[in-house]
């Protein structure tokens, strides 16, 4: 494929950058801003580690999450750019963490009521074969 | 396609009976309807992605919630460094493949080339450290449901070099890649060799990530070791100073035990107590049947994602792309970057908790 690339980007230059019919529609990245992203990235998972070092309880889950999703958000945002993406695009994979969420806020609500269900047994002889079905009286 | 005819097409040789260039199929109107199209059902797939991981950190959530102590337990057997480098590596491997997509939009075929050449470098090395984790845990007997055993302190470790089988694929593909670049050589096609030279790179790179985990995963093998040994305490502390961070969460779990001693496996007369029934296959098993599945199928999506950058390689070879047609390059980056996304939440979930 040879290809008259000049040509073509000076034509595209001629018509801007709109969303007309035969427009430029590429956006490329700057690289200052992958490598900002990336650095915050790597702050961020450095940050995660670090604060895995206190025990801070229950909070700490939490915690880590938040950091995750912060990263997630910058990958998706600017690594996926979802903010130069056209709004459905965003509409769509924004909705399938929304449903990912009540997912599993609606499983954890009722965990309770099955939690003895759950097969987490412990078994006290190592040596007891198919330790997940035999039922363990303690 | 008055549209395409007002641009001179970019390569108009196939078009005996169409007059659209060939990197524009013909039931669309214009190159960018072409691009929103494959993007949408690329997020639409994403979406589907999303949905199905879910599933799994349902299943994580719920075991969490109802055993936390053997999460706690568990995660201290996963080798943090490990997971932190592969953070990393996977981190550059969403900028290498970021950088590729610019690369493509504004056509300079080079930088295309490397970048796609990094990002498959990095998820080799990314399955290299993987295959170190895991074929170490399988010496222990850190396997899923009842395959588990228990981890006792002087356990004999299975003998079987499972690290040496998992390098045998990527050793083959290695030999196969050099033979192929040698075939470029002796060709002088240029379009061989852009295609052979990343594929070698990246088998190679496969190698370094085994090299690393091995380097790494050694060291704490090492202090275990003088600390069974029960002597030479000089040498050992030395390595335990290290592995601090690894070795603290489990004494802090049993409580009862200091010293050296209880670095990988604890006593039997310990695991005999009620608190240690984690150290069991309905337990610890059951943590390592979610660790496998998620990291599995998640290791499944890399190697996934390496087949489709090495066909964007070839396409990139052909000098495919350009600011009109850069859409496989973009929505192969959206999938990288989803893989890297999973991976976000997995490395605190699994080898961060305390």
């Amino acid at each position: 494929m040879s290809a008259p690339t000049q040509e073509h980007s000076h034509d595209a230059l001629g018509h801007g950058h709109g969303h007309g019919h035969d427009g430029e529609f590429s956006h490329p990245m700057p690289i200052w801003m992958l490598l900002t992203v990336f650095v915050a990235l790597l702050a961020l998972t450095v940050l995660t580690v670090y604060q895995s070092t206190f025990s801070l309880g229950n909070i700490e889950v939490w915690l880590s999450l938040t950091i995750a999703t912060v990263k997630a958000g910058l990958v998706i945002a600017f690594f996926m750019h979802l903010l130069w993406d056209k709004p459905l695009n965003a509409i769509i994979i924004l909705s399938s963490l929304v449903f990912v969420a009540l997912f599993l806020g609606f499983t954890m609500m009722d965990a309770q009521g099955y939690r003895e269900n759950l097969i987490m047994k412990p078994t006290l002889d190592d040596s007891q074969p198919a330790a997940m079905d035999v039922p363990v009286s303690k | 396609m008055t549209t395409a005819v007002a641009h001179p097409p970019v390569d108009s040789h196939e078009g005996e009976h169409h007059e659209h260039p060939a990197w524009l199929a013909h039931h669309f109107d214009d190159a960018e309807q072409q691009f929103d199209a494959g993007k949408l059902g690329m997020w639409l797939f994403l979406v589907t992605e999303v949905l199905f991981f879910s599933g799994m950190f349902c299943a994580y959530a719920l075991y969490r919630n109802r055993n936390p102590e053997v999460f706690e337990f568990c995660s201290t057997f996963l080798n943090e460094k490990l997971g932190a480098i592969n953070t990393g590596v996977l981190l550059f491997s969403s900028l290498t493949m970021a950088w590729a997509v610019r690369a493509s939009q504004l056509r300079e075929t080079k930088t295309l080339i490397g970048m796609l050449a990094a990002t498959l470098g990095c998820a080799a090395i990314f399955l290299g450290v993987k295959a170190v984790e895991y074929s170490h845990k399988w010496g222990l007997g850190l396997l899923p449901g009842n395959l588990y055993k228990s981890q006792i302190e002087g356990a004999p470790h299975s003998e079987v070099p499972y690290l040496w089988y998992l390098c045998i694929p990527p050793l083959v593909l290695l030999v196969c890649f050099v033979l192929y670049y040698v075939y470029g050589v002796v060709a002088a096609s240029k379009f061989h060799l852009r295609i052979a030279g990343p594929l070698v790179v990246a088998a190679g790179c496969y190698f370094a990530g085994v090299g690393l985990g091995v380097f790494l995963e050694s060291g704490e093998e090492h202090s275990s070791e003088h600390a069974s040994a029960g002597h030479d305490e000089h040498a050992a502390g030395h390595d335990h100073s290290e592995d601090h961070a690894v070795v603290k969460p489990k004494v802090d779990f049993l409580g009862t035990t200091t010293g050296p001693l209880n670095d990988v496996a604890i006593t039997p007369a310990e695991s005999a107590t009620p608190e240690s029934d984690v150290n069991q296959k309905g337990m610890a098993g059951l943590f390592f049947s979610i660790y496998y599945c998620m990291t599995g199928v998640h290791a499944i999506h890399i190697l996934g994602g390496m087949l489709v950058i090495t066909w964007l390689i070839v396409k990139a070879a052909n000098l495919e792309f350009h600011s009109k047609y850069y859409g496989p390059v973009d929505n192969v980056g959206l999938y990288w970057h989803l893989v890297d996304f999973i991976w976000i939440y997995l490395f605190p979930l699994l080898y961060l908790i305390t």
